[in-house]
């Protein structure tokens, strides 16, 4: 197939699905705290939220002006002939979007300080590669906000604490967090493997829908204890009082060293912004996220 | 919780009304300034120089619009608000010296801020964050665009809003703050929660 066209205009709608129309699971999430909340203020600000999405979809605009950092997820089918040119399709599928969805210009260099005006830059977007088998290719994209990015933390807890150890780092980070990642949130926990790596895994996390507990009961059980956890903070919608805090709390984990026990919590606002589609090997593209297009 | 909806230039006793919890929506001129704006105006100020318009009783937005260009005339796009705690080293003189009623932004502002709010009268309404197309379509017109040399961003976009909002009062002329007062909520609750999940303080 003609691998590079398809990913090229792949890559271009998803962006653009992905800033203007939050997933159906995120809006129902958002719909059930609208009803669900008690704080008067926090019902205020959940129904701006709700009044925003609406009104970004009826006038195809992005919905929040921070249209994020690019990231890709890719699952590549190890019989896709030209993975090689994946990275610059996507990077170009990325300078199209920024100029006709509009997206803001959202990369930088960090020694210059110098914008370059079109997302993209050194290693940006950023792809995370994954060979699976078969000979289809799924695309995802991340567009992750600055607000909620700038909250993410990483650390290294003691083994002897366990999952008590990392029940408090979570709701540590979530209270100090508190107004700054544009709550309700949802929260990506990685857990072992190593700095690197439960920080990729709570990132990744982000990705699974709401409506999708963890598939191991058990991890699924932490998951809605620490769900329940940090939604008695009290922080609510925006910082401004509520039960809602958190729309969901998703964990992945790898095993660990005996001696460390890394962990990570990764941050996404509201705007909980992701879009997937998967191209088979006759080029045919099936939207997996967004149904509607 | 009360509703309230003022048209500009808004009088001190209005703004007085408010309390924390209400709600408001504003009509008429609203400007925005981010970091380099209110450093601006502060040096403007103190040089004696007028700024290029007057911003009392007038709201100002904590906002770094994207805006198009269409023939002469500039469109919002997109218009949230920034965080505003980047603004506490500048706002009490703000508020002082050009008597502005309003501040715009979000996730709350310091104990400094809310000083000059109680002193001079003015109060702090927040947006919701990321809700940049609900405020882009309040505006119904940009009047002008001053100091554009500090880039799109960081520009005076001198905005004619219509029901700009829901702005919630987080913090009022009155000395009150809800965003400390839910800092302070979620610090006892926080003990609450240790001891749900057996862990120790």
């Amino acid at each position: 197939m003609e691998t590079a066209n398809i990913v090229e205009k792949v890559g271009f709608n998803l962006l653009k699905q992905a800033v203007i129309y939050l997933p159906e699971d995120v809006k129902h999430a958002l719909q059930k705290a609208y009803a669900e909340e008690t704080s008067e203020a926090g019902k205020t600000q959940l129904k701006a939220i709700l009044d925003n999405v609406e009104l970004a979809e009826r006038h195809q605009a992005p919905i929040c002006q921070d249209t994020g950092t690019i990231i890709f997820y890719v699952k590549a089918g190890a019989g896709v002939k030209n993975l090689d040119k994946i990275e610059e399709t996507l990077t170009k599928a990325t300078r199209r979007a920024t100029v006709e969805v509009p997206l803001r210009p959202n990369s930088v260099n960090p020694f210059t300080q110098k914008n370059s005006g079109d997302n993209t830059g050194r290693l940006i977007p950023y792809i995370n590669w994954e060979i699976v088998s078969g000979d289809s290719i799924e695309l995802t994209v991340m567009p992750k906000g600055g607000g909620s990015e700038n909250v993410c933390i990483s650390g290294m807890l003691v083994p002897g604490e366990g999952i008590k150890g990392l029940k408090k780092f979570v709701v540590d980070a979530v209270i100090r967090a508190g107004a700054k990642p544009c709550p309700p949130n949802i929260l990506g926990i990685g857990i072992g493997g190593g700095a690197d790596i439960s920080i990729k895994l709570a990132k990744k996390a982000l990705l699974r829908p709401l409506n999708e507990p963890n598939p191991d009961p058990e991890i699924a059980e932490l998951e809605k204890e620490i769900f329940e956890a940090v939604n008695m903070t009290g922080i609510g919608p925006m910082g401004l009082g509520g039960k809602t805090t958190a729309l969901g709390v998703h964990i992945d984990y790898a095993y660990r060293h005996p001696a460390s026990y890394p962990a990570a919590v990764a941050f996404q606002c509201w705007a909980a912004r992701r879009a997937t589609a998967r191209i088979n090997s006759a080029g045919k593209v099936e939207y997996l996220t967004h149904r509607m297009w | 919780m009360a509703v309230y909806k003022f048209k500009t230039p808004i009088s001190e006793e209005e703004i007085r009304k408010l309390k924390v919890n209400d709600v408001l929506y504003i009509t008429g001129t609203m400007v925005t300034a981010r970091d380099q704006a209110h450093r601006r105006a502060l040096e403007h100020f103190k040089q004696g120089k007028a700024l290029p318009i007057s911003l009392e009783g007038l709201a100002v937005f904590h906002c770094g619009p994207v805006m198009k260009k269409e023939g002469e005339k500039w469109i919002p796009v997109a218009a949230g608000p920034t965080t505003s705690t980047r603004m506490d080293i500048f706002e009490d003189e703000f508020i002082k010296n050009f008597k502005v009623r309003v501040i715009i932004g979000k996730g709350g502002m310091g104990r400094r801020t809310t000083e000059a709010m109680a002193k001079y009268g003015a109060v702090y309404g927040a947006f919701t964050g990321g809700a940049a197309v609900l405020a882009a379509k309040a505006i119904r017109s940009v009047r002008t665009v001053e100091w554009f040399d500090l880039g799109m961003p960081e520009a005076m976009w001198v905005l004619e809003v219509e029901e700009f909002g829901p702005l919630a009062i987080a913090i009022d002329s009155h000395g009150n703050n809800l965003f400390m007062e839910v800092q302070k909520k979620v610090e006892e609750n926080k003990q609450r929660i240790y001891q749900k999940l057996g862990l120790s303080p």
